[in-house]
């Protein structure tokens, strides 16, 4: 290996020559720059505010109009009939929850299965790239396509609507957004953390058991909540699948309540007692929706 | 820099024809491949029970590659192709009935990043452990692995903190605990303290010295300074670009003193005087 010479080139010359007039470091407001980011600045901040406006707009109004109706008897009892008063949609909660349910069962164990494989054991296989683009079609799928699809694999051979077909329905909705969501947070689990797995002498279901589960545990989490709001909301896919009824759930094989259905029909009744019954099970429906958000913040808090 | 008194016996410890049965790994490396690319030719590096063996050499030499092809990390680099053996008590680690996973249990490995799970010190320290199924008294275990790591004293107060919570030379010796808490035979270190500032280097210089005693050290390094005062044998390797491409080799081994003294090849002599880099 030959050493290369230091050649120093003496360019720094007559510097003394000429002195240079002092910097000016003062803020200089009325520049046309300055205003220029003061106005880009309050249109960020008018943009902001504009986005939340229909959120806190919704909220607003569910609580005024729905919030007046909420009792103990709204959340427990049977829906009413036409020219009845009172009446709930106790039957309606327990039918979202079971179904949802269902869905989560399904689709979170297979997307996170699927995530492993796109993020750790293949990701950049032939089969993962196709499931990928897929996955990221699914988001965008229309969610009616969902329970006319459920309905002709499962109604039409189980001859009857069911929960279970409501929620296989949900879980085709889920499953694409729990796939991508945990994809992303195992593959944001530093490499470095994977070698000193490897390192310590795991093998490569050890790694991802105990180092890419737990460090990707709290992404993976959001993933299955946003999931699961969205799931919660759809009234599309159970239009076909899961229908409605009017009494409590006792078997899984048989049509039910939703809320998301209850809120469809009650809505565009022409009876007042059913329209307010459908405001206050929207606000329901926000409420739980919310707390499983909340609790699965506290759950996946990113602990260390 | 001023080393110890300790650091400088440790650096100038003469270390003369190292008996045989002294020799816990013997790396007999004859071709190294990433793909097609030959990164490393035939390179007989012999480590020693309970010295520091340091390979120093410019950027590109593969001393990192001969450091990581000793517990078969490259092993996970699927374009990664070994030929040659390295025996350890007299096994070939690359027989192919050998797991790599098991070789990885009992060859640890302190890495250039600190690279602490996202668990609490404990869990970090205790990982390994529990990995191997280990079933005595844990608490014991971590403390001493904490210990001999020389950073008991400062995180005994929280153990439950996390990991990534402590700063970058207390993370590289939570990682030297983490690699320790299993008792491996052979610790390999691949630039434990680049990322580090001056003090935290010190510190785990201190620290490589001391674990000698229990265990065989192997360390790469970029510091040469670093070489002179923990090694006790340094490999000095090289680049060879007379074919065209990159190819890493083993130029000289011997007793640090004499590497940085009188070394045999006129590549050494440059290196070492910091003729190139």
């Amino acid at each position: 290996m030959s050493v290369p010479e230091l050649v120093v080139e003496s360019s720094i010359r007559n510097l003394e020559q000429t002195p240079r007039p002092l910097p000016n470091l003062n803020r200089a407001p009325l520049e046309i720059r300055a205003l220029k980011s003061g106005f880009l600045t309050g249109l960020t901040w008018i943009g902001a505010i504009i986005a939340s406006v229909p959120l806190f707009s919704v909220i607003y109004i569910l609580v005024i109009a729905g919030g007046s109706r909420l009792s103990w008897e709204t959340l427990t009892a049977l829906p009413p009939s036409a020219f009845e008063m009172g009446g709930g949609f106790g039957n309606a909660i327990v039918g979202t929850v079971v179904m949802v349910g269902i869905a989560t069962l399904i689709s979170v164990p297979l997307g996170i299965l699927a995530a492993v494989y796109l993020a750790i054991l293949d990701p950049d296989s032939k089969l993962a790239h196709t499931v990928r683009f897929l996955a990221k079609v699914l988001t965008g799928f229309p969610s009616i396509l969902a329970g006319v699809f459920i309905y002709a694999v499962m109604v039409v051979t189980m001859k009857t609507y069911s929960a279970l077909a409501g929620g296989v329905a949900l879980a085709v909705l889920m499953l694409p957004t729990v796939v991508l969501a945990a994809e992303q947070a195992m593959a944001m689990v530093p490499k470095k953390m994977k070698d000193a797995a490897y390192g310590m002498g795991c093998t490569r279901t050890q790694v991802i058991w105990k180092v890419v589960l737990p460090t990707g545990s709290p992404g993976i989490l959001t993933g299955v909540m946003l999931a699961v709001a969205g799931a919660a909301g759809n009234s599309a896919p159970l239009l076909f699948t899961a229908l409605f009824s009017n009494y409590y759930l006792t078997s899984l094989t048989e049509p039910t309540a939703s809320l998301a259905i209850l809120i469809f029909n009650f809505s565009g009744m022409p009876y007042d007692n059913q329209i307010e019954l459908a405001w206050a099970a929207s606000l329901v429906l926000v409420l739980i929706v919310l707390v499983f958000n909340i609790l699965a913040r506290i759950i996946g808090r990113q602990k260390y | 820099m001023n080393a110890s008194p300790e650091m400088m016996a440790a650096g100038t410890a003469p270390a003369k024809a190292p008996a045989r049965n002294n020799i816990v790994m013997d790396c007999q490396l004859e071709k190294v491949f990433y793909g097609d690319f030959l990164a490393v030719r035939a390179s007989h590096v012999p480590i020693e029970k309970n010295k520091i063996t340091g390979f120093i050499g410019p950027s590109g030499c593969g001393k990192s590659t001969v450091l990581r092809s000793l517990n078969r990390m490259n092993d996970l680099i699927p374009i990664f192709r070994f030929e040659g053996k390295v025996s350890y008590h007299g096994q070939d680690i690359y027989d192919k009935k050998v797991d790599p996973v098991v070789v990885r249990r009992y060859i640890g490995m302190v890495f250039q990043q600190p690279n602490p799970f996202a668990m609490s010190i404990y869990d970090n320290v205790a990982f390994g452990l529990r990995l191997n199924g280990f079933k005595g008294n844990l608490d014991e275990r971590v403390e001493k692995a904490l210990q001999g790591a020389a950073c008991w004293n400062e995180v005994k107060d929280k153990l439950k903190n996390s990991g990534l919570s402590l700063s970058g030379g207390q993370q590289q010796r939570l990682c030297i605990a983490r690699a320790i808490a299993t008792e491996p035979d052979v610790l390999l270190m691949d630039e434990p303290c680049s990322a580090l500032d001056p003090i935290a280097t010190r510190r785990v210089e201190e620290l490589m010295v001391e674990l000698k005693e229990k265990y065989t050290i192997a360390l790469v390094t970029h510091n040469m300074q670093q070489a002179i005062r923990v090694a006790d044998t340094t490999a000095f390797f090289g680049v060879d670009i007379s074919q065209g491409s990159r190819t890493g080799y083993l130029v000289e081994m011997g007793p640090t003193k004499k590497i940085f003294e009188e070394p045999e090849q006129q590549l050494t002599r440059q290196y070492v005087r910091g003729e190139f880099s």
